[in-house]
């Protein structure tokens, strides 16, 4: 038996004049979950989350929330909260009031004593007790962030919608909110739905990730899922750092193919789609994926140009003949010096599972058959 | 180091002399012979005579219905400024089509084109005998009389001051961060408590900024209760032109015009205090 879903696209296209922002999303989120839609800017994932929120009316389609259907529902009848980019607080209330804005426009009104303690539990919540009496300017980022959140989540909403959230903070803070944000959905139970262009943050914090691209959902699954089955060339491309290397298909060996590279060396792949014999592709590797060893040892033989150096692991740029810069990545183990520095001759082979190789053209279609209906049942 | 200080005091000299000249030489000096004129007496002849006295400030009751006239139509006149304009200001900056802004904003301001008197002049005509109660005569109303009432000076003065209302309303609700107005919105707050929670309180400084403007002008205003009232609403400004040109006596004048100036300052300060209370914000717009 599957549950209603928290947030349902039926169908859901939105045009401004004759452009298409977003074009026949279906998608269904179980209730609980932590979404995030993930994509490039103008990929469509904002208009999708206004559309939640009833600031954006679909062109076509229906947005159902917890099963009733959203059509002419306007915001402030919508049982949804969201945080907004840069937090859009009243400038002139104070935190408290902040906070205690949505508990003040119930109907039937609520005692001000209510008013008072729930607003001051989601300032507690938030780890804000005694900001109250604040004014919003008077406080940092990472605070006027906990604030919107507080005044989101007073109001008990059915999904908490969050649009670009961390963007506004600096690196340190934003793996603490990341933390902090995955506590509060466990804690409080509703459904999250994050916008974000950071693939980074979005594999980070959620339970799935729908990644949006051209205002089509172009991938959905559990971050793992997306990271190591790249549906297409654009996820590949675009979730996480990877090497991508032209080749034809030279033949098939059970499930694999041969993809020859452009210096001629044959190597085997994955494949998401049917490839023909001497179709161009795109090879995607893992910068983990790939070892570093001794000049002899591997299929590819290259000079490290750059090492970047990140504490418990290295990344090399390492120049190979007749295929360009490859990233690869190595673990840095202490105390061993095995640091190839810049000039060196290395040998590059495969660690850890096989290239996945994509069909070079991207309207191909794959974009088709995963944006027909995706639904997450967790 | 210290040829670099010296350029710098010598460039702020340069950037703030003319206007602190003119200040002095045309408001400073004036206001303080004004404020010596007001302890004086009116000389035989007219004009002023030496003296120290507050005889002048005790007779200020005698021009009771000039203060009483002008305290009453220059917030009321502000006021119904304030309620016409603040729609305008509301549609020009929130509704319009962003095409169409630039050319509505000029609409507003194009009357200032033409001088206020032959505005006023052509009101005359319109509310005169041969203007509006001709034609109201001309359907069956006798007798109505609309020139020369208070009535016809607030219109006036609604007509005169609009523009000086819209502007910075309009510019206090363009500033306004429309995602604050989605974020009411989505809290629960319906169209009308968002507006009155968050779009009128944030554009409170506008509307005080306005409505200050205004009213300080209108403290002040000659001409519109002239032609419009016909002598007989009488203003602040008719009573000193009056004291000054005709009765010649400069120091009952004085103390009059020096009390305005005082309830000038009592207006603006309060005004700004509002502001800053309700809206929060520190900054204060025009003024």
């Amino acid at each position: 038996m599957t549950a209603v879903p928290d947030i349902e696209f039926r169908g859901v296209t939105k045009r401004y004049g004759s452009v298409t922002a977003v074009s026949g999303i279906d998608l269904a989120v179980p209730p609980s979950a932590f979404v995030a839609l993930l994509g490039p800017s103008g990929c469509g994932k904002t208009t999708c989350l206004r559309m939640i929120g009833g600031f954006e009316q679909p062109s076509e389609g229906q947005v159902f929330i917890r099963g009733q259907d959203m059509a002419g529902t306007p915001p402030y009848r919508r049982p949804v909260n969201m945080v907004f980019q840069q937090y859009a607080l009243f400038p002139h209330l104070d935190v408290e009031d902040n906070v205690a804005y949505g508990l003040r426009q119930a109907r039937p009104r609520l005692s001000s004593r209510e008013i008072t303690s729930r607003a001051g539990e989601a300032l507690e919540m938030v780890r804000l007790a005694g900001y109250g009496r604040r004014k919003i300017h008077e406080l940092s980022g990472g605070q006027q962030q906990r604030v919107a959140l507080a005044r989101a989540l007073v109001n008990k909403p059915a999904v908490l919608l969050l649009d670009e959230p961390l963007a506004a903070l600096d690196k340190k803070l934003r793996t603490d909110m990341q933390i902090e944000l995955q506590n509060l959905q466990r804690e409080i139970g509703i459904t999250f739905v994050l916008v974000t262009h950071d693939q980074e943050e979005a594999l980070s914090m959620s339970d799935f990730v729908c990644v949006m691209n051209g205002g089509r959902i172009v991938q959905l699954g559990q971050p793992s899922e997306i990271y190591d089955e790249p549906a297409d060339l654009f996820v590949a491309d675009f979730v996480g750092k990877t090497n991508l290397l032209s080749g034809t298909v030279a033949g098939h060996t059970g499930d694999l193919v041969e993809i020859a590279l452009a210096d001629g060396t044959v190597i085997a792949a994955r494949k998401r789609t049917a490839l023909q014999q001497g179709e161009a592709v795109s090879v995607s590797l893992r910068p983990e994926s790939l070892s570093l060893g001794a000049p002899e040892s591997g299929p590819f033989k290259g000079i490290v140009r750059n090492r970047i150096f990140l504490g418990s692991t290295a990344e090399y740029a390492i120049e190979v003949q007749g295929i360009g810069t490859l990233l690869a990545k190595a673990d840095h183990l202490i105390g061993h010096g095995n640091l190839f520095k810049p000039g060196e001759p290395v040998a590059i082979g495969f660690a850890s599972g096989t290239p996945l190789a994509f069909p070079e053209t991207k309207n191909n279609g794959t974009n088709q058959r995963v944006d027909k209906h995706v639904e997450i049942i967790s | 180091m210290h040829g670099s200080r010296l350029r710098k005091n010598l460039l702020t000299a340069m950037l703030l002399g003319p206007a602190t000249a003119w200040l002095v030489v045309f408001l400073v000096l004036p206001f303080i012979a004004i404020a010596v004129f007001s302890v004086g007496e009116r000389a035989p002849e007219g004009g002023y005579q030496a003296a120290f006295t507050l005889a002048q400030y005790a007779n200020l009751p005698a021009r009771a219905t000039a203060f009483w006239n002008t305290m009453v139509l220059a917030p009321v006149g502000a006021l119904a400024c304030l309620l016409v304009a603040y729609p305008v200001a509301y549609y020009l900056a929130l509704q319009a089509p962003q095409r169409w802004r630039l050319i509505l904003l000029a609409l507003v301001v194009i009357p200032f084109w033409t001088s206020l008197l032959m505005r006023t002049y052509a009101w005359m005509y319109v509310l005169g005998g041969r203007g509006i109660p001709a034609l109201l005569a001309y359907i069956g109303f006798e007798d109505v009389r609309l020139i020369n009432t208070p009535g016809a000076v607030l219109l006036g003065i609604v007509y005169g001051y609009l523009p000086l209302m819209i502007l910075p309303i309009y510019v206090s609700l363009e500033r306004l961060d429309r995602r604050l107005l989605e974020a009411s919105a989505d809290l629960g707050a319906t169209p009308i408590s968002t507006f009155l929670g968050v779009t009128l309180k944030l554009s409170l400084p506008g509307v005080m900024t306005g409505f200050s403007l205004v009213m300080i002008l209108l403290l002040g205003e000659y001409l519109i209760p002239t032609l419009l009232g016909g002598g007989k609403v009488f203003f602040i400004g008719n009573a000193l032109v009056d004291l000054f040109l005709q009765s010649r006596n400069w120091p009952f004048g004085s103390a009059i015009a020096i009390t305005l100036v005082l309830v000038s300052v009592v207006v603006l300060i309060a005004a700004n205090r509002i502001s800053t209370r309700v809206s929060g914000a520190r900054r204060v717009d025009l003024i």
